[in-house]
């Protein structure tokens, strides 16, 4: 018989342990009545299959419809050294203007994320099954979902139209998408919390709201600021953008240097934009593991 | 027992005061506490309460006791109405908490004479010991004080009192989740304290402590009964704890009350009748004492 080591090096002196044997169960007719009455697997398996199938089908027919072809790509190679090369060296002569573009976005980003807090908290309770009945449930989750099924760029159209071109169109888009988001991954936090706390508070003769008070939000107030510094961050990447339709921000330079072929200008600005959104990033990773 | 700290005057008042909050709640000993009839609860049409009576009396402690599955934790959950049953009335006090199926409309305020104390202690993790015991004042604060957690400095030295009561007040800036079961649990009856609550249900208050914490948490209802004459109802599995702190015992099986009288008449035989097939259970779970003596 020989002794196998364990990882820190002590042996293990049982042979039942180092030869990995378990010890048998006794297997009763109950057991085996209780096996019998599994109907489950041949049809999982029918299923995995056909999830499987239905799955590589999809693929297929979303990269005909996209126009995936590794011909065309590499044609185009040998034409992308030269376009690449008219971006070089950056001019950043009008640095200050982006700068001040690059505050206005941020501005953007930071507004945008606080009104959708304010509106995604309640209505996340309102989303959530646990606390609210499902003909509150159901409709508010509709609403969430409506918001969020439009993109930021489709609302800042809406926005521009209804409030003007400049930022405040962009700060209206983000909201509203950024409530859909928001509402949602909140109330999925709040399905998940504990229900041991809050009957606690219940049971002291607490009402409805006292219990989300004292029962619901510390429990899920780390998740919630985590998820809203995410929706942060990534809202300031979409302002960047939210200026080629007119709604503020350093989108309106980029978009103009691009129409007058100004590609050095171009460089300049995403060189600004990844050094300002990585900076963003770093500090919004900083303060989430703080609240953790 | 009493801690000779050499101040016999205040041992003295101490058990002074002892003796006249006795008789005050002996005053009140006929008023039932709680008052039970013909309840019966079924989830999904498996019976977990079969018309179940029972008056429990002010300043009474009660031992609730059954297998796994007797309904014990269903029966103390349908007292303070965390849970509604299909058939049959609770009375706190004299006055309806439920009534087949129905909850009483200030059912509320009711409640918040009763504190409920639960195996897995119940608290809110993130918030500190203080606002824990707090939290037992709710009901008697406006949304617009809770929403901003504005309490009275009246209202957190009541709180740090009750923290004292249970011993633990050197505890009460830390986050509840940081202290020992045995710690949390006395939150938990500090919360009850701050309630100021008349009755106080227990649901296993001590399965999921050592046996040190356990010893506490009990000799600390037992206290809090005798001294204020709380009316303390708590379901128990560990058959010696019944014999050695209550009274008086109702035992469950499938949800009908199958006893209900003094502890000292639950012998051996009854018990293993009550747990019926169960009985092995107690054994395993390290009771086989019951058995020999
Ligand atoms: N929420 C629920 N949904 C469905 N069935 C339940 C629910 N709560 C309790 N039951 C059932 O009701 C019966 C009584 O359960 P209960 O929890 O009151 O027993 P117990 O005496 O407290 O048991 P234990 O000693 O294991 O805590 C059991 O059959 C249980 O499965
Ligand atoms: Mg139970």
């Amino acid at each position: 018989m020989s002794l196998k080591r364990s990882k820190n090096g002590r042996s293990i002196t049982s042979p039942w342990i180092a030869e990995g044997k378990k010890y048998e169960l006794p297997i009763s007719d109950a057991v085996l009545d209780m096996q019998g009455r599994d109907r489950t697997t041949a049809k999982q398996i029918g299923w995995q299959i056909a999830f499987i199938a239905g799955l590589l089908g999809l693929l297929y027919y979303s990269a005909v419809v996209s126009e995936i072809d590794l011909f065309e790509l590499l044609e185009g190679g040998s034409t992308m050294g030269e376009y690449i090369s008219r971006y070089f060296p950056p001019d950043f002569t009008d640095s200050a203007s982006y700068l001040d573009d690059i505050i206005e976005t941020i501005g953007m980003g930071i507004w945008g994320t606080l009104l959708a807090v304010i509106f995604a908290a309640p209505l996340a309770i309102f989303a959530s099954a646990n606390l609210c009945p499902v003909w509150i449930v159901q409709p508010t989750r509709r609403l969430l979902d409506a918001m969020r099924a439009i993109n930021e760029i489709v609302f800042a159209l809406v926005f521009v139209v209804a409030v003007g071109l400049g930022p405040f169109a962009g700060v209206m888009a983000i909201f509203v998408h950024t409530t859909g988001i928001l509402g949602k991954l909140f109330s999925e936090a709040i399905e998940n919390i504990e229900v041991g706390p809050i009957e606690g508070v219940r049971a002291t003769g607490a009402s409805k709201f006292q219990e989300i008070l004292f029962g619901v939000i510390p429990q899920v107030i780390p998740l919630w600021i985590s998820y809203t510094l995410y929706r942060f961050e990534s809202n300031v990447r979409s302002a960047t953008v939210l200026g080629i339709v007119g709604a503020g921000g350093i989108g309106v330079s980029l978009y103009q240097s691009f129409r007058s072929f100004d590609y050095t200008k171009v460089c300049a600005i995403l060189i600004i934009l990844i050094i300002s959104v990585g900076l963003i990033d770093a500090g919004s990773a900083w303060l989430r593991k703080r609240f953790i | 027992m009493i801690e000779y700290s050499g101040n016999l005057q205040r041992v003295v008042t101490a058990v002074v005061s002892v003796e006249q909050k006795r008789q005050a709640s002996h005053r009140l000993a006929h008023q039932p506490a709680v008052t039970i009839t013909h309840l019966s609860k079924a989830f999904k049409g498996i019976p977990a309460l079969q018309k179940v009576s029972l008056t429990v009396q002010t300043g009474e402690m009660v031992a609730l006791v059954g297998a796994s599955g007797s309904g014990k934790s269903t029966l103390l959950r349908t007292i303070n109405g965390l849970q509604l049953a299909e058939k049959g009335e609770v009375k706190i006090f004299d006055t309806s908490l439920q009534n087949n199926g129905q909850l009483y409309s200030k059912s509320r305020h009711l409640r918040s004479q009763v504190g409920f104390i639960f195996q897995q202690f119940n608290l809110v993790n993130r918030l500190s010991v203080l606002e824990n015991v707090l939290i037992g004042h709710l009901s008697q604060i406006s949304s617009f004080r809770s929403t901003f957690r504005l309490f009275t400095k009246a209202e957190k030295t009541r709180a740090l009192a009750a923290l004292d009561r249970v011993g633990i007040l050197t505890q009460a800036y830390k986050r509840a989740a940081l202290l020992s079961g045995g710690q949390q649990q006395r939150v938990a009856i500090a919360r009850c304290l701050m309630q100021g609550a008349q009755i106080v249900l227990a649901d296993e208050p001590i399965a999921s402590l050592d046996p040190e914490s356990a010893r506490r948490v009990m000799e600390l209802l037992v206290d809090l009964n005798q001294e204020r004459g709380l009316t303390v109802i708590t379901s128990l599995h560990q058959v010696q704890m019944v014999r050695f702190y209550c009274d008086r015992s109702v035992a469950l099986r499938e949800g009908v009350v199958q006893f209900d009288g003094r502890t000292a008449e639950l012998d051996d035989n009854r018990l293993s009748r009550i747990y019926g097939a169960a009985a092995e259970e107690l054994v395993q779970r390290g009771h086989a004492e019951i058995f020999s003596s």
